[in-house]
């Protein structure tokens, strides 16, 4: 990965559990202080016991006599054995009431409920998201790796749902900061949901082990305002853009193979097995959030160039193009904002 | 190589052959005994070696993750690694350790000669070994399987996982899975039937009863896996569409197939250890096992509820909420008879003398730390936790927890505690107590960390990471941790071999102890006993050394 350019370090993108900035995570994050400071009163008293015997009855020299013995107390025994029950109930009960609260129904769609319907499809090892409805009316682009959303207003919630789906093997959908986690399974859809009044970038990644590139698969979702998420929102749903300037590499685009997987709405390319370049440019990675998305387009020339080279194992294969073809293709893309 | 280093053994354990015995013929003993004695030591070498195997796997996989993005392995490698890593310390460190420290003992504790059947036992072994190296053969298709060590459909139908590598590693499973099975059947007959005159199931040494349930879970959980391997097996070659969702197949019935037998798996490695415990703590407090019926009650119910509980590796496939609810419920259970179990140990310590030779530092390493790996069990079975925390760091720094912290430190008690038995010979306590340091200290800065790092966001099973999740001091403080145990083990390694021939003499009955094993010369006759003993209590070694205060007037 020689001379591309990296994501920044940036600390803040800590995608940690206990950072929650949506109700199911939040939800969790109570019970896991819950349930943490219940472990730590039986670790404590536990490992207590156990270092008290240890200073107490423990004997250096040696001795022919023998302690007590005692062979077991029935009373003892059901005493032990209620203590645990009594702990048992109250993490069922509390359990019970976070698993009714961190899980929900999908909602049909109807006229200003505010609400995001996204249908998100893995794939060996990036994520297609196809928008389905927002607020009641339908959409349907499709895009890839970057989930936009829009925020929460106080009283006006706007809950996203997702129904996940799988293309081939097994992934999961984790961003920490939202949810908890949810498979996506060949054959079936599963759902989630969460919504957040803090707009900003979360970030997190395929929790399944689904192949190669598993460590690559790499997830961002976006925050938007509910103004500026409307404004992509319409962005996306306009086919691709279509410069005199650059036809030359939109002729070569379509000559080679890459129409066979991917698709741009508007010019005849309607491969649907790779990501949707259609508004390429307004992505701010490339490869499933490994590299950034230079407006120069140095990275997406290396990404083009072999493919192999930055994820070894992805689909995509290098097609050994000329400079020139390289660069004219390079130069479309780049107008595809 | 394998059958070489099998031969290992032999020097070290059967005695220098004599002048008159040709190494050959030493060779043709190992390989046709029918010597549960035999058996079990072979079981435990070919652990050790396998257990050297996933050792160096592992540490390679520490090594890559020091840094974000480091390209030391291939990712495809990688996922090998982590593969096999878990496919050998389940499948061939794990069950064949258990298995051959209880195949040796077991005989021995209940005041038998041999195992019901002893050309079975053999077959037992040989099918583990021969599996283990049939995983391993993998290799000659270029590479290992890049499956996961728990191979979930549809990553293993040939459309995914395309060269042979995964067929060798179902094959190898299956062949060595009906070794398991031998053992059990084995296990059940013997102890069922051959136990000493006077020796009643309720007067069985507490191991032996630990042995009995893990026979029985390996009945119930073992054919399973096979069922589902062989299907596996089908997809791939046969074209059949069990677990392809593509033609009709569930990739999801996989799941419930392989966590049926893999959950009941993970106490068919910590079973034999709870006995193993069971055994060391009474004899170095001086006092007798603390509720002995109330912990063999525990036992079996822990077998029992951890057939229940197998979709708790599932809380994030999208099951409904009552199912969920099942599963926290029965998870939870496991934790009333296991809670029961501690204290019992701990009563078992109160009050007693206690001496703190190399096996009861190991079990008190292993109370200290199973503990813990029992707590964050809770935190997994509480199904929304298990949500943010399931298939991250969080649960490899648990489930390493459970499995070094309670059955590797158990086990290296029950080897401190037996060894002087196998081979007429104490190990070291200097280089034990060595051992015993750099693994506890090891082992908490390798896997405490993960369970952090789980918490901020890393999943598992991933062979480079970004820089900028905030991941990377941790991985280094668990890479750490990590290369710090490799002393430990080889110091272990050597602690068995210098001891064989420089530890201090044993003699029959070196710590004092009530359980029959002890009443036989060290090493034990091929024979065992010369006249079976007859058994009044659970401890009839107790009632030998005290007659005027015998165990069965209070039983």
């Amino acid at each position: 990965m020689n001379g591309l350019l990296l994501l920044a370090d940036d600390v803040a993108a800590v995608p940690s559990i206990f950072r929650p900035v949506s109700p199911p995570a939040e939800s969790i994050r109570y019970l896991s202080i819950l349930v943490f400071a219940i472990a730590a009163v039986i670790f404590l008293i536990v490992e207590g016991i156990l270092i008290y015997c240890l200073m107490r009855f423990r004997h250096r020299e040696a001795s022919e006599k023998e302690p007590p013995q005692i062979y077991g107390s029935r009373p003892i025994e059901i005493a032990w054995t209620a203590a645990p029950i009594l702990i048992v109930v109250i993490l069922v009960l509390v359990n019970a009431r976070t698993l009714w609260d961190v899980t929900r129904d999908p909602p049909k769609p109807k006229l200003g409920d505010n609400t995001l319907l996204v249908t998100v499809v893995g794939r060996q090892w990036w994520w297609e998201y196809r928008y389905s409805s927002y607020n009641g009316k339908p959409l349907s682009f499709v895009t890839a790796n970057e989930l936009h959303i829009p925020v929460s207003n106080e009283g006006v919630p706007r809950p996203v749902f997702l129904a996940l789906q799988s293309a081939d093997v097994y992934h999961s959908f984790w961003v920490p900061q939202l949810a908890g986690k949810t498979a996506l399974i060949p054959g079936r859809t599963n759902i989630m949901w969460f919504q957040t009044q803090t707009t900003g970038l979360y970030v997190g990644q395929c929790a399944e082990y689904c192949g190669t590139q598993h460590a690559n698969m790499l997830q961002r979702v976006v925050a938007d305002t509910p103004s500026d998420f409307e404004k992509w929102l319409v962005g996306q749903g306009k086919p691709a853009a279509d410069d005199p300037a650059v036809a030359v590499g939109r002729k070569e685009f379509l000559s080679q193979s890459c129409v066979n997987c991917h698709r741009i709405r508007g010019i005849g390319a309607t491969g649907s097995y790779a990501p949707d370049l259609t508004h390429l440019m307004s992505r701010q990675t490339l490869a499933s959030g490994m590299i950034p998305n230079d407006p120069e387009g140095k990275n997406l020339r290396a990404w083009i160039a072999d493919p192999q080279e930055i994820k070894p194992g992805c689909l995509m294969p290098s097609f050994h193009l000329s400079n020139d073809q390289l660069a004219s293709i390079v130069n479309y893309l780049r107008t595809l904002q | 190589m394998a059958i070489v280093e099998e031969e290992r053994p032999e020097p070290a354990v059967l005695g220098a052959p004599t002048a008159s015995e040709p190494w050959t013929s030493v060779v043709h003993e190992w390989l046709t005994t029918v010597d549960h004695k035999k058996i079990g030591i072979m079981y435990v070498v070919m652990a050790i070696l396998f257990l050297v195997i996933g050792g160096c796997e592992a540490e390679l996989m520490r090594l890559q993750l020091l840094v974000p993005r480091n390209t030391l392995v291939r990712a495809d490698f990688f996922n090998q690694l982590f593969t096999l890593h878990g496919t050998t310390m389940v499948f061939f460190m794990g069950m064949p350790i258990l298995i051959g420290m209880g195949n040796y003992l077991v005989p021995l504790m209940i005041g038998a000669r041999d195992k019901a059947f002893p050309r079975l036992n053999a077959l037992g072994f040989w099918s583990n070994l021969f599996g283990g190296l049939l995983v391993y053969f993998s290799f000659v298709t270029g590479g290992a399987p890049a499956i996961g060590w728990f191979g979930y459909a549809p990553l293993t139908e040939s459309t995914f996982a395309r060269s042979a590598a995964t067929d060798f590693w179902a094959l190898g499973l299956i062949v060595s899975g009906i070794g398991t099975v031998a053992a059990a059947v084995n296990f059940i007959a013997t102890i069922a039937g051959m136990r000493a005159p006077g020796m009643s199931l309720r007067k069985i040494p507490f191991f032996t009863w630990t042995m009995l349930w893990t026979a029985v879970q390996i009945l119930v959980a073992l054919p399973p896996l096979t069922a589902a391997l062989v299907m596996i097996l089908f997809d791939r070659n046969l074209g059949t569409h069990f677990f392809d969702p593509q033609n009709g197949g569930s990739a999801i019935l996989y799941q419930h197939i392989f966590w049926f037998f893999g959950h009941p798996e993970v106490y068919i490695l910590i079973l034999p250890v709870f006995g193993m415990i069971s055994e060391i703590i009474p004899v170095f407090s001086r006092k007798v096992l603390f509720g002995y019926e109330a912990m063999a009650a525990a036992t079996a119910a822990i077998a029992f509820i951890s057939l229940g509980v197998w979709a708790h590796h599932m809380f994030t496939v999208g099951m409904t909420r009552f199912q969920t609810m099942f599963f926290v419920i029965s998870s939870l259970l496991v934790s009333i008879p296991t809670g029961l179990k501690f204290f019992n140990w701990l009563a078992t310590m109160y009050g007693g003398r206690i001496r703190m030779q190399s096996p009861m530092l190991f079990a008190c390493g292993f109370l200290a730390m199973f503990l813990i790996g029992g707590l964050t069990g809770i935190m997994l079975a509480a199904a929304p936790m298990d949500f943010q925390l399931n298939n991250g760091y969080f649960v490899i720094g648990h489930f390493h927890w459970v499995l070094i912290g309670g059955t590797v430190f158990g086990v290296f008690a029950g080897i401190h505690y037996w060894y002087p038995k196998v081979t007429g010979r104490k190990l070291s306590e200097r280089l034990a107590r060595w051992q015993f340091w750099l693994l506890l200290v090891g082992f908490i800065l390798a896997f405490g960390p993960m369970h952090i790092s789980g918490m901020l966001g890393m999943p598992r099973r991933i062979f480079s990471y970004e820089p900028d999740r905030g991941w990377a001091i941790w991985n280094q403080l668990s890479t750490l941790g990590a290369v710090i145990q490799v002393p430990s083990f080889l110091i272990f390694v050597i602690n068995l071999i210098w001891s064989y021939g420089h530890g201090t003499p044993a003699g029959p009955d070196p710590w004092d102890a009530w359980t029959l094993e002890w009443t036989t010369p060290s090493p034990p006759p091929e024979y065992n006993f010369e006249e079976i003993p007859t058994v009044h209590s659970r401890r009839p070694l107790w009632d030998l050394k005290h007659p005027d205060d015998p165990d069965w007037q209070y039983e």
